[in-house]
């Protein structure tokens, strides 16, 4: 559909002898909303820092519209970074912060090629202005930016980064320092302003649902690897392995064997699914999400199992239940006590089996579950905080 | 509500009043009143004749400030962008003189430059001299550095120096980062981002440290008489002479003290107003 603007070849880079990025391989479409996720330290900020050029990789190309950049400073390339913590110039207005890129420009003299000059300050003005407009931060031209809050300083970087017409934003997890409110409108503000923008969007962060809210393409990753390349439907409807099931939305994760094509056994027990191409009696990973499995009569049940939790959430209840000790999640509207034998069944396109990998029995069971669960549900450490 | 002093300040402000502000009543008193104890502005209209001595203090110490602050400024930058055990000991190699006594470190500097002191004695031995003394037809058998106004600039620097680099360095050094890697993603080389960025944020660092260094230089009395020679009166000379020497007049010497304190906290006053509006101009 689009063309490639960024290939990242064979990236390495290593911080005192750690690894952070191993040999790291992608390529970024013009236009395109893509989201790096994964948990503190796999990487995906590293990524965005070579590509903005703050930082250089250890080996490996970036390529720019088919030109290696490796050795072009920030300061010349058609790319503009959103900072974690905003970086607004404490010494300057709204104004100048967002007209700070613009005073840096220089072009052709239209009277004498030869001669460079600077923007005249009319178009500065104009577009200034014109981008506050976008950002909703009409008015505001002349506040300190220590006077605004978290959410309209957010609005200002974003405003100070596109009033450059770079061809490619980078984005790290700028929204973290919003609360909960905030965090969903930006989400819809920032896909409406890439969509209206028209350029590619380069987003670092480590909430899943934010990755699936926004992005076009999420890359999954971890331990400076990647875990999953792929459209935020098929991440979470096909994860390729336990830490990419376990890191998008709630899982259960259990040991298998594929008995043959759309046929995989778990618990001693045949369930007909819809994947193939394992070979007879592979031993796989069988995710299972919570919301897959239908709540039914014991007698009519593929599993049986006794309730052990739950949890009014709203929506739905969680409920865990214990299958032979493996304790699995099920979202349900129906409620069931505690205590209770339940059977379950699951459709075959509510079953997804993946191949073992070294993230294998690490994830996807629910025993830790327990009256705490709120703080536990969020495994990240990161996450939990603001979300509480 | 008037806000209830806590008992915990007391010691601080019987301090403040006993140190800070008595002083500073007697010095006004002094400075009003003549040697029988009635009211006076005799002081005042006497001063006149030390305009001299005024202009002499403030040039010195300004060109002082000025050669800290060319060196002072510099510095602090690239001790900053080091790394952090560099830091650590080049903060220690600054702040080691001054863990010497003052007046030891003026009267070292008494040796180095005397006649036949350390700086002739090489000069002569190098062959600098002889090479001087043809180039220009002279025969001096010394460069002649004491007792110069040059020398009491020199002791100024070498001891206010410090005074310059550390507010400086520890305002750059906790600079924030990504501030210069915003400037640099918006498009800032090396020199906007000094000029933009940096120097406008550094700015406090570089007032307190001019004030630091300014007020003392403009006030000292030990740097002149001792390297010096105590022929060029400084301000601060002036003042102990009123005192401490023979022309004792400790009126006198109030109603100067008030009088330079005046014109400092003034010049302080209006730095800060032009630090301020240097902001603004860089907004502009």
């Amino acid at each position: 559909m689009s063309k490639e603007l960024i290939r990242l070849r064979d990236l390495c880079m290593a911080y005192d002898d750690e690894l952070v990025l191993d040999h790291l391989n992608l390529y970024i479409n013009d236009k395109e909303f893509l989201t790096l996720l994964g948990p503190s330290g796999c990487g995906k900020s590293t990524t965005l820092r070579i590509i903005g050029g703050f930082t250089a990789p250890l080996s490996g190309d970036v390529l720019f519209d088919g030109v290696r950049i490796n050795d072009v400073p920030p300061y010349k390339r058609q790319i503009n970074t959103v900072f974690q913590k905003y970086a607004l110039f404490p010494h300057l207005n709204v104004f100048e912060n967002v007209a700070f890129g613009l005073r840096m420009q220089r072009r052709p003299d239209p009277s004498d090629p030869k001669r460079k000059t600077k923007l005249p300050e009319e178009e500065i003005r104009q577009r200034v202005l014109e981008m506050l407009e976008a950002v909703s931060l009409k008015g505001f031209e002349n506040r300190r930016t220590d006077a605004l809050s978290g959410g309209q300083q957010q609005r200002v970087a974003i405003a100070r980064a596109l009033v450059n017409r770079p061809k490619v934003l980078l984005l790290d997890e700028p929204l973290g320092a919003l609360d909960l409110k905030l965090r969903k409108d930006m989400q819809i503000e920032l896909k409406r302003i890439q969509q209206q923008v028209g350029i590619t969007f380069i987003y670092v962060t480590h909430d899943q649902e934010e990755a699936l809210t926004m992005s076009d393409t999420i890359v999954v990753m971890d331990k400076g690897t990647i875990q999953q390349i792929g459209t935020p439907e098929d991440i979470y409807n096909e994860p390729k392995n336990a830490f990419v099931a376990d890191f998008i939305g709630e899982s259960n994760i259990i040991d298998g064997v594929m008995v043959q094509d759309k046929l995989v056994q778990m618990y001693g027990r045949q369930f007909p699914c819809l994947d193939g191409g394992f070979s007879e009696n592979e031993p796989v990973d069988v995710v299972i999400r919570p919301e897959d499995i239908d709540i039914v009569p014991v007698e009519q049940g593929q599993l049986t199992g006794t309730v052990t939790n739950v949890t009014f959430k709203g929506m739905q209840y969680d409920i865990i239940v214990d299958f032979r000790g493996f304790k699995w999640l099920i979202q349900t509207t129906d409620h069931s006590p505690v205590g209770a034998r339940i059977g379950i069944k699951i459709d075959p396109d509510g079953i997804h089996v993946m191949k073992k990998s070294r993230y294998s029995g690490l994830y996807g069971d629910y025993s830790s579950f327990s009256d705490e669960y709120d703080e536990l549900d969020t495994v990240e450490p990161e996450e939990g905080g603001d979300e509480a | 509500m008037k806000p209830k002093l806590s008992r915990f300040a007391i010691p601080y402000v019987i301090w403040m009043a006993l140190f800070v502000v008595a002083p500073i009543v007697l010095v006004v008193v002094y400075a009003f009143s003549n040697d029988l104890g009635g009211f006076t502005l005799e002081n005042f209209s006497k001063m006149g004749t030390y305009a001299v001595v005024f202009g002499r203090s403030f040039k010195l110490a300004l060109i002082a400030t000025l050669i800290c602050l060319v060196i002072g400024y510099p510095v602090s930058y690239m001790m900053s962008r080091e790394g952090e055990r560099f830091q650590r000991a080049a903060m220690v190699l600054i702040m080691l003189p001054m863990w010497i006594n003052f007046l030891l470190r003026t009267y070292s500097w008494m040796s180095i430059l005397e006649n036949n002191g350390l700086l002739n004695q090489v000069f002569q031995k190098t062959g600098l001299l002889s090479l001087y003394n043809s180039l220009f037809g002279t025969s001096l058998e010394y460069f002649p550095m004491m007792n110069t106004q040059g020398a009491v600039v020199l002791g100024m620097v070498y001891n206010y120096l410090p005074f310059m680099i550390l507010p400086i360095y520890s305002v750059i050094v906790k600079l924030d980062g990504s501030l210069v890697e915003a400037a640099r993603d918006l498009g800032a080389d090396g020199v906007n981002v000094f000029r933009r960025v940096i120097l406008p944020l550094s700015l406090p660092g570089v007032l307190s440290g001019i004030t630091m260094v300014f007020v003392p230089s403009v006030s000292t009395f030990a740097i002149s008489k001792m390297l010096g020679g105590g022929t060029d009166l400084l301000l601060g000379d002036l003042i102990e002479q009123q005192f401490l020497g023979g022309a004792y007049n400790p009126q006198l010497g109030a109603a100067i003290s008030l009088v330079m304190m005046v014109i400092v906290v003034v010049c302080m006053v209006v730095m800060n107003r032009f630090g301020e509006g240097e902001e603004q101009a860089v907004i502009l």
